[in-house]
């Protein structure tokens, strides 16, 4: 009767058997603390029980010794458990150099993802085996939180900040997208597939579509808004010049320092009086309510693309996606 | 200590018949009264909140969620939390149990602060007119954790009636905490030294100390909240320059302490059960009255757990597991001398028992449940989903609700002077255990299958264990309403209850059931310390000696 009853959920990612492995170990720790408990307890409710009505027990007042074990002993089953769990935590926070990026956007109710090379999708994402994949999220309204059981994954989707949540996937197959944060009356439907594709298949699906890459679409945003008026390459503009920045620490007017990362970036769009770089007047205008979410993720990987001796981006998806690393230096000019 | 039947017809004075009428029970200063104005009010609160959850369940048994709309799902949800967190839980034990008994059990007249304690229940019953209220004006549908900037901006409900509710209802639980303290500190009666307390009374310490310690936060963050969605003052919502994720922190400061305000006073109630019942001093009294004091300590150090995959620093993420798992030793501590008091102990299975095993089962496995959620990477998987669901309410109804009902049992012939049907009263304990696991194990397994919480609609494959979960609830809504019927036909057709029904060691046990207004005919003196069964049975013997020379001279 219970053959309909599922017990494990799919592992399809490098880590789900690292975490299950834990998993069982703490169900197996649960079960027996359990089992010394209950059968203790039905153990002596048996063999003590009232045998006659005024009978009076000695007392006892208690064991500093039995104390002491079953403080200590379960407290270093505890701090096993602890670092184990710690240490997976700390492997799993940290994507592996060269993962793929992906940039999401969750908003009531639905996540908009969008692959580098220009390719935009809702509720889906696609992705390689046998490759790590970093996902850049972010909120366009409440917090949500992206959760894909299969790969024993979850991050909150915050609004007003970047987070960041990686995994690689080993089986080619579909599972379930959920938001875990409940974000309003259709959190439920917030739901949507990860597609595990072979990487042959990906190479496939990606040249199948996409309206330009990110950074070009970035760039386009670039002229529009009007930053190239300022952001002068090679300098001597109202406004720091951009190449090459990304990843590199900049100085700021109040001697203080900073990476040049995604977060950073988006702050100079959005406040760019709250850090304004040594040498540079704080003559920026905010750009708050003028650009979406996606926009602002479309400018930073145009940034992330300019590198120090040319200002242009590549452009053509093909190209691109032959490289091993989608954040790789430009690999063409722009036609 | 005599052990006559009071006949029903003996018109001694005690508290319930000390006045009639409405006006002698809503301006009463008298403790006993006030508990019972409590338990009236939070029975009321707990069927609200349990038909919530009646719809909650029935809406699940289909993956479409085709019984609710999705909003009011997501509507009754929140009512369900908030109604059965600040109106049931928090108050039930302290305001009803320990309301009733701290004074007796310290030997007191009263509580130190007679009036301020009726105030305390207008508070309460302010604030749950304007839950209610709220509710009706169209409900609230942030989650009773009113994360933001879902409840600052974008929730179209209610929400700052909701959260002045709760603001309001707070006031009640500082209020009675300060009372019991005070009253802890400076009433006890000649003799009865802190470590010749009940263990009750250490417990129910420990929860006021969260209690005024704690609340004013959440007072505090509610008052926030209500000034951004008001005057739109940034200070959670990023667009205009606040941290969605620092309400958070705020918020979880009061909230976990609060889950050590629901199950301190239950594991109370458990300590003085598992005497009563194997007639022995509580094994290792100390440590578990000290312990008592650890959790509410440690309880406000671990609020970041709740935000392992919120995008807090993975190095605060360490500090806070860490910090989890020892509070868990504590609890530990307590159950395993629980344990060993049965051992040589002479055991009966009375119904309060029968509560008192279901808690240390039930808790033991909520306890156990909460070591994977204090581990970082198995958290990060089981994190907002049912997992988290099955493990607390192992916790608050596994564990907090079956202490109060354990606790309600025992002391119910105290309090009116009747006993209950124990032939239905045990059936009725059997029957919720037994719903209860069928209503949440089923959850363990659905939340490491990934099913998310507070979703009206999922995927097929969850049916089948959602249907075993409904088919608990209705099992266990039913077992809620045996005691209740039992209980009001034994007011008026229980039997008259002795002094002392179970052979209890406590102070409150030296008095008539139900005690006179002013708790004791002569303020008792303690020479000896907590549950000494055989100094009980010393006086006990003496007593009938007594009797007998009257009778026989």
């Amino acid at each position: 009767m219970f053959q309909g009853i599922p017990i494990q959920p799919e592992q399809a990612s490098s880590i789900a058997r690292q975490v299950d492995y834990l998993y069982y170990f703490l169900s197996a720790t649960a079960i027996f603390f359990s089992a010394v408990i209950f059968s203790s307890v039905f153990y002596f409710s048996v063999r003590y029980r009232r045998r006659v009505e005024s009978e009076v027990p000695k007392p006892i007042h208690g064991s500093l010794p039995l104390e002491l074990a079953w403080s200590i002993g379960p407290g270093i089953i505890c701090m096993f458990i602890f670092a184990w769990a710690s240490i997976l935590y700390f492997r799993n926070a940290n994507p592996p150099e060269g993962a793929m990026e992906v940039y999401v956007v969750g908003k009531q109710w639905m996540w908009k993802l969008q692959h580098p090379a220009g390719q935009r999708e809702i509720n889906e994402l696609h992705v390689p085996a046998g490759r790590p994949v970093k996902l850049v999220m972010t909120s366009e309204d409440v917090v949500h939180s992206f959760f894909v059981p299969a790969f024993r994954v979850k991050k909150d989707v915050v609004p007003g900040m970047y987070t960041t949540v990686w995994f690689q996937a080993d089986q080619p197959g579909q599972y379930h997208l959920f938001c875990t944060q409940y974000c309003g009356t259709n959190h439920s439907q917030m739901i949507g597939w990860v597609y595990v594709m072979q990487p042959r298949d990906y190479e496939n699906w990606l040249s199948g579509g996409g309206g330009g890459n990110m950074a070009s679409s970035g760039e386009r945003l670039f002229q529009r808004l009007g930053c190239a008026t300022c952001h002068v390459p090679g300098g001597g503009g109202r406004g720091p010049q951009l190449q090459g920045i990304y990843g590199k620490p900049v100085l700021f007017e109040d001697g203080t320092k900073a990476v040049a990362d995604d977060a950073y970036i988006r702050e100079s769009i959005l406040n760019p009086a709250a850090k304004v770089v040594a040498g540079y007047k704080p003559v920026m205008p905010t750009f708050q309510g003028q650009v979406t979410e996606e926009q602002i993720l479309q400018l930073i990987a145009y940034v992330k693309s300019l590198t120090k001796d040319q200002g242009n981006v590549v452009e053509n998806p093909s190209e691109d996606k032959a490289t091993p690393k989608m954040k790789a230096p430009p690999a063409g000019k722009k036609p | 200590m005599s052990t006559s039947n009071p006949s029903p017809n003996d018109r001694r004075q005690h508290y319930l018949n000390a006045a009639y009428g409405l006006r002698s029970w809503l301006l009463t200063v008298d403790h006993k009264r006030i508990a019972l104005l409590y338990l009236g009010s939070i029975t009321f609160f707990f069927f609200i909140g349990g038909s919530f959850a009646v719809m909650i369940r029935m809406n699940l048994l289909t993956p479409d969620g085709s019984f609710l709309q999705a909003e009011t799902y997501n509507k009754f949800f929140t009512m369900h939390g908030l109604v059965m967190i600040f109106f049931f839980l928090i108050p039930s034990i302290p305001a009803v149990l320990g309301n009733f008994l701290i004074p007796m059990m310290v030997g007191a007249k009263d509580l130190a602060f007679p009036r301020l304690n009726l105030l305390s229940w207008y508070l309460y019953i302010i604030g749950g007119v304007m839950a209610l209220s709220a509710a009706a004006l169209g409900g609230v549908d942030t989650g009773w954790t009113f994360y933001t900037p879902y409840s600052s901006t974008y929730s179209n409900g209610n929400v700052v009636i909701m959260g002045v509710g709760a603001f309001v209802a707070g006031f009640s639980s500082i209020l009675t905490g300060l009372n019991f303290i005070v009253t802890i500190h400076k009433m006890r009666c000649p003799g009865l030294t802190w470590f010749r307390l009940p263990l009750f009374v250490w417990a129910m310490y420990a929860t006021s100390v969260i209690q005024i310690l704690g609340t004013p936060v959440i007072a505090i963050t509610l008052l926030l909240l209500a000034a951004e969605r008001i005057f739109h003052v940034g200070i959670f919502d990023p667009r205009i320059g606040g941290d969605p994720v620092l309400f958070q922190h705020f918020f979880w400061f009061y909230s976990h302490p609060a889950v050590y305000i629901m199950i301190l006073p239950a594991m109370g109630v458990i300590s003085e059960l598992v005497a009563t019942f194997s007639r022995k001093r509580i094994f290792g009294y100390n440590l578990v009255a000290f312990s008592s004091v650890a959790i509410a300590m440690l309880s406000f150090l671990v609020w970041g757990h709740h935000l392992f995959v919120s995008g807090q620093s993975i190095y605060a993420g360490l500090v806070f597991s860490v910090l989890s798992f020892m509070v868990a030793i504590p609890s530990a501590i307590k159950v395993f001398n629980w344990t060993a008091t049965f051992y040589r102990g002479s055991i009966s299975y009375d119904t309060p028992m029968m509560y008192c095993f279901g808690f240390i089962g039930l808790f033991t496995m909520g306890g156990v449940t909460g070591l994977l959620l204090a581990s970082l990477a198995v958290d990060v998987h089981l994190h907002d989903t049912y997992f988290v669901i099955a493990h607390f309410h192992y916790i608050m109804v596994g564990g907090a609700v079956m202490g109060y009902l354990g606790g309600m049992h025992f002391w119910w012939p105290k309090i009116t002077g009747r006993m209950y049907p124990e032939i239905w009263a045990r059936f009725a304990a059997v029957i919720i255990f037994v719903g209860f696991n069928l209503t949440f194990f089923p959850q363990f397994m659905l939340g490491y299958l990934g099913m998310p919480r507070r979703y009206h609609a999922y995927p097929a494959e969850f049916q089948v264990l959602n249907v075993m979960s409904t088919a608990g609830a209705s099992i266990l809504g039913l077992g809620y309403l045996i005691p209740m019927i039992y209980f009001i036909w034994s007011m008026r057709y229980g039997k008259p209850a002795p002094p002392n029904p179970w052979g209890a060691t406590g102070l409150e046990w030296r008095t008539p059931s139900p005690p006179p207004t002013e708790n004791f005919e002569e303020i008792p003196v303690v020479t000896e310390e907590a549950y000494d069964f055989e100094a009980l049975a010393r006086r006990d013997a003496a007593a009938l000696r007594n009797e007998g020379e009257l009778q026989n001279g």
